[in-house]
């Protein structure tokens, strides 16, 4: 990677992998993911909630790990992978952990949903939680404030108990 | 936020060369604590060097003398579940994840974690005075919103707290700071890292300008502590709320009575509170109420209460006493079941 000096006004050319496809785009240095998403590339499933790593509305994975896109630097993405709430289905096959979400009714205003989702879908893949008690631990970086929370962790539940059972199949 | 230019260093050199070319740098890591302050106009650093492409800095490793090494780009999530941690310095581990969210512990770092500011009300709004923000201007938190402030070590100029809880077992294990500078390398021990508001709260730390961080050292000798230890944070919620008060205890027993202990709060100074006076009366001692509340009345001497912080001195008695008892008994508070047993 070569070192790179930006001023202010400068615009710097970034390429990242967005949900799977290469995505090369012009920013300055102030713009945060999430605006880069939302108002560059016109990908408006990530939310804004409260743009300071409170609420976890703007949750995506970066390299595979759930961070807050509000308090992340376009600029410091360079070369990183990217998936946003757009990229989990497969074509018309919706995730497991979004269809989970609706046979469980996980929400109800669904501002806070894809966050929740893309979070939940790294608590699965950490293998911490154990319990409905760890679960909403490793879940408290999203808030809902139409408190659908235990049918959130429903959802998660059904995801994991899902995947064990694959793997339970895998193995005989 | 305000106009920034931005930097990419690739070495330690290239870093501190930048530090040094511009007194309105900021180094930047996780960005979870320096793009928050930004957002507010609290920092308004003139450009950003950003450290996270350093190489050597993201690994945690044994040391020659058998203890660790923590690189400043590792993540806060890494250090609470790596195996060397949990293992040796499980309090470390529960003290991490009492912390923040997992999204916030997969960004932060340890270096930034370290050198995160204090989450006071006032500081974090650039419209009123604050001491820390703007030297002179005043402390408004004396007489007003106080509850999340010191009760030990303010000054007439600051009470603030340092929020973080990595500091506060950090600070219980008797880590060390490694740090790089115009001068060379330096190790700042950790009970020297933090430093009292004095009559210059605007500086936290004893890191001059023109230095970083570049790793977190455990003493091997602080393994001893692996089998008895609790970190107790106690808040406004069950999760994701900054400690009103955090005890981070460690004990060696000696069957029945303590062999040694390390003593260190939370959420009630500009730093983390550590006296040894406070850990020596509890060596030799049975590990009954009786010794833990001795130790409590020691560490707590001289606390201050204001107007909506002075339950804190009361609370944190009895989380001495909880915490210890604890980390006697080996069953360490949960950070996930928050039932406190
Ligand atoms: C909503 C929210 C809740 C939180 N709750 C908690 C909590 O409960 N407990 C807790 O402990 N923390 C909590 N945090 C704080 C979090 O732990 C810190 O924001 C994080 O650790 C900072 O690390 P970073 O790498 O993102 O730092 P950055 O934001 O990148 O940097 C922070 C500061 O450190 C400096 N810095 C970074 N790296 C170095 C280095 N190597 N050498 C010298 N200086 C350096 C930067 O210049 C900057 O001034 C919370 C944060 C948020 C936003
Ligand atoms: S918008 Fe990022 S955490 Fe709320
Ligand atoms: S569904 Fe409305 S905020 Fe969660």
């Amino acid at each position: 990677m070569t070192l790179r000096t930006l001023a202010p006004d400068d615009k710097i050319g970034i390429t990242i992998s967005l949900n799977g496809r290469p995505v090369q785009v012009e920013v300055d240095t102030a713009t945060t993911l999430l605006d880069l998403l939302r108002n560059h590339l016109a990908l408006t499933g990530t939310k804004k909630g409260c743009d300071h790593g409170q609420c976890g509305a703007c949750t995506v994975l970066i390299d595979g790990e759930r961070m807050n896109s509000c308090l992340k630097l376009a600029v410091m993405m360079d070369g990183r992978e990217i998936t946003t709430i757009e990229g989990l289905a497969e074509g018309d096959e919706l995730h497991p952990m979004q269809r989970a979400f609706i046979e469980r009714d996980a929400f109800q205003c669904g501002y806070c949903t894809p966050g929740q989702i893309c979070s939940a879908v790294a608590l699965v893949e950490e293998g911490h939680a154990h319990s409905r008690e760890q679960i909403r631990e490793l879940m408290s970086g999203n808030i809902c404030r139409c408190g659908a929370y235990p049918n959130i962790v429903d959802a998660i539940e059904d995801v994991m108990a899902e995947r064990r059972g694959q793997f339970r199949e895998a193995a005989e | 936020m305000n106009r920034f230019s931005y930097f990419r260093a690739e070495s330690v050199e290239g870093a501190l060369a930048a530090l040094a070319a511009d007194p309105g740098a900021k180094l930047i890591a996780g960005g979870t604590n320096l793009l928050d302050l930004m957002k507010y106009d609290v920092e308004q650093p003139s450009r950003l060097i950003d450290i996270t492409q350093i190489e050597g800095l993201d690994t945690i490793g044994e040391t020659t003398t058998g203890g660790i090494m923590i690189g400043a780009l590792v993540s806060n999530t890494t250090i609470a579940y790596h195996p060397l941690i949990s293992a040796g310095f499980p309090l470390l581990s529960s003290a991490i994840l009492a912390g923040a969210t997992p999204q916030l512990r997969n960004a932060a770092t340890a270096g930034g974690n370290l050198n995160q500011r204090t989450r006071c009300y006032y500081f974090y709004d650039a419209a009123l005075p604050c001491n820390k923000r703007e030297p002179g201007s005043g402390c408004p938190a004396m007489e007003g919103v106080n509850r999340n402030h010191a009760i030990l070590g303010a000054s007439e100029q600051c009470i603030a707290t340092h929020p973080s809880d990595m500091c506060v077992a950090l600070a219980a294990l008797g880590a060390s700071v490694h740090v790089a500078g115009p001068e060379g390398q330096r190790t700042i021990a950790m009970a020297d890292y933090h430093r009292l508001p004095n009559g210059s709260p605007e500086r936290d730390t004893t890191l001059v300008a023109g230095e970083m961080v570049t790793g977190i050292e455990l003493p091997a000798g602080a393994k001893r502590f692996a089998e008895h230890h609790s970190y107790l944070k106690l808040r406004d919620r069950l999760s994701y709320a900054f400690a009103l008060v955090s005890v981070a205890a460690s004990l060696q027993m000696d069957g029945r009575a303590i062999g040694d202990a390390r003593l260190a709060l939370g959420g009630v100074a500009h730093k983390p509170w550590r006296r040894t006076q406070a850990e020596e009366v509890l060596i030799g001692r049975p590990a009954d109420d009786e010794t833990f509340a001795t130790a409590a009345d020691v560490l707590l001497e001289g606390a201050h209460g204001r107007e909506h912080n002075a339950f804190k001195i009361e609370l944190a008695h009895r989380a001495i006493v909880r915490a210890l008892s604890q980390a006697a008994a080996g069953t360490p508070q949960s950070q996930s079941d928050k039932r406190i047993a």
